[in-house]
């Protein structure tokens, strides 16, 4: 009885669904390309508001704020890679030992916390230790929320690894490195890569916490964005929206190909 | 990232030898989270008890002012007997139920979504859910700004409902509580998405088909077998969207105006600029962190009872 799966309406909301989701995307990417000065009218195709980000007035001051984001993202999505691949490996790998439940916590607590509430704790953290507000406390602040996003993808793939053939490699006296390095680390390369490209992402898009801990005079893409829209939404932003959609959208879709050749593979 | 967390409790065997580099291998994780994470949290308690300092920061000596000034109200000269301040439980109070009410709209799209996905052969279900999950990781300021965007009073929106003519003049959603509740439904869709695909994929349809032999219609058995049995699912998602919604900054702050002022605004007015109140922005995000865990905590339970059945 196959008719039990199918239920009439669902389709539609799954329509539904999907247009909600896309609809303002689609409809910012459209008038993005828009040829007027005003957002309300259309005055035919045009590239100016993508010419007006690389050159316009507010050119430097997006640039500066591409280049913090950028440098932001690569730095904390490869710390927090790396921090989150030896912490699965201890997770997946280490058997069953005393703390490994608070270990677990530990790594989803920031996804647990709401965001303003890490926000206005990092940021009083910060002012008390001292540290002036700037480039290194993002670039903390990143860090630390990253590790579960890294971590997620690592740690799923590291399930799906029979634990074999390491064992196999070390019965034929590879030390335990060579054993890693050989062995494990080129089956797991497929949900490293995928952490990595998700918590870059994810540094790349944060809003709140940058907002709170960034000080003065310092400012990343979102935080950028944030502070023309509140004089009101003009062209160019809608540009640079999409320009920032369209990496996003490409750095999800090869995390995931990535992901689904791997798992194809071993 | 949702229900998805893989921890099968106990990990694969221990043969290949990290079991005595777990310290080494946890260190770094420990020390980032518990330095740049617990701690900080842990300071926040503190800062929440302590004096306000003029120009912003605090003064340390302890202090219940910043409790006082959410709970407490004595009159507009401080000079009448102490009563019940309403302006800032007004505040949560409208939270939670925005929060609520974009968390009912995720679940009657995103139940049959889920259901619809789950049903597609297997070969297309990646597909399916990958298109779902796209815009999650679009930057939320450009889905915000977005839907403003779409939504505002001669936004394409109202423009094509007034030239097919279903409306005279525009919709004014803008600065409506409406607005805030679509942003915080559509900033957090996917996550009440994926966690009922999860449970709907796991679902024997064995039940369905016994049920229909005894003569059940399909929409009896949706409710009475297939609800209870995939609910885990529906409540993980419930709470992964509410939790975020709760304490929204974005949606409220774009879409919004002063009447739909939510938790997440007045947290973050205490730390800009001189006018700003650290210890009472720190009280107001200890009590919503003490709301979120107790919406955890209200979870743990339900998937434990859920477990022993």
């Amino acid at each position: 009885m196959k008719g039990l799966r199918h239920y009439p309406g669902f389709l539609g909301m799954t329509i539904l669904c999907l247009v909600i989701l896309y609809a303002p995307l689609v409809v910012v990417t459209v008038y993005s390309f828009n040829g007027s000065t005003s957002i309300t009218t259309w005055g035919g195709l045009s590239l100016r508001w993508y010419a007006d980000v690389f050159t316009g007035p507010e050119a430097p001051r997006f640039a500066a704020a591409a280049w913090n984001s950028l440098t932001i993202a690569l730095l904390a999505g490869t710390a927090a890679t790396l921090i989150a691949t030896a912490a699965a490996v201890a997770m997946m790998r280490g058997g069953r030992f005393r703390g490994r439940p608070a270990t677990f916590a530990l790594i989803n607590l920031p996804l647990l916390v709401p965001e303003i509430v890490t926000a206005v704790a990092t940021l009083i953290f910060f002012t008390m230790i001292g540290l002036t507000t700037g480039y290194l406390t993002i670039l903390i602040a990143h860090m630390t929320f990253c590790i579960p996003f890294a971590y997620l993808p690592i740690a799923a793939r590291l399930q799906g690894i029979d634990d074999s053939y390491e064992q196999a490699a070390r019965d034929l006296y590879a030390s335990r490195w060579q054993a890693f390095r050989l062995i494990l680390l080129p089956l797991l390369a497929p949900g490293v890569i995928s952490g990595f490209l998700l918590a870059f992402i994810i540094s790349l898009d944060d809003f709140l916490i940058t907002n709170f801990v960034k000080g003065a005079g310092m400012e990343t893409l979102p935080t950028a964005i944030f502070g023309s829209v509140k004089q009101g939404i003009k062209p160019n932003i809608m540009a640079i929206s999409t320009l920032m959609l369209v990496v996003s959208i490409l750095f999800v879709t090869l995390s995931y190909l990535i992901n689904r050749m791997g798992r194809r593979s071993p | 990232m949702a229900g998805g967390a893989p921890d099968a409790g106990g990990g694969t065997g221990s043969g290949s030898g990290y079991r005595g580099l777990i310290g080494p291998l946890l260190l770094p994780t420990w020390l980032m989270i518990g330095i740049f994470m617990v701690l900080p949290v842990c300071l926040m308690v503190a800062y929440s008890f302590l004096t306000k300092e003029f120009r912003g920061g605090v003064e340390w000596e302890f202090s219940l002012a910043a409790y006082d000034q959410f709970f407490v109200t004595r009159g507009l000269f401080g000079d009448e007997p102490p009563s019940i301040e309403w302006t800032y439980i007004t505040i949560f109070w409208r939270s939670v139920w925005q929060a609520v009410i974009a968390t009912l709209f995720c679940l009657i799209v995103g139940f049959p979504t889920a259901w619809f996905i789950a049903t597609r052969p297997a070969a297309v279900r990646g597909v399916w859910l990958f298109l779902i999950t796209i815009p999650y990781w679009v930057n939320l300021l450009i889905r915000t700004v977005s839907l403003k965007f779409l939504i505002r009073d001669n936004g394409p929106l109202n423009e094509a409902l007034m030239s097919i003519g279903l409306i005279d003049g525009p919709l004014p959603l803008v600065n409506t509580n409406l607005a805030v509740q679509l942003g915080l439904f559509y900033s957090y869709l996917p996550f009440m998405v994926l966690p009922i695909y999860a449970a709907v994929e796991r679902y024997n349809f064995a039940y369905s088909e016994a049920a229909a032999d005894l003569y059940a219609s399909r929409w009896v058995i949706l409710r009475e077998i297939v609800l209870p049995i995939v609910r885990p699912g529906i409540v993980a998602g419930c709470i992964l969207v509410f939790i975020p919604a709760i304490g929204a900054f974005l949606a409220p702050d774009l879409l919004g105006g002063a009447k739909t002022f939510m938790i997440g605004s007045l947290i973050e007015e205490q730390f800009k600029g001189s006018l700003g109140n650290w210890p009472f922005g720190a009280a107001v995000s200890v009590i919503l962190m003490t709301l979120v865990l107790l919406a955890l905590l209200i979870y743990a339970r339900q998937s434990a009872r859920g477990g022993q059945r």
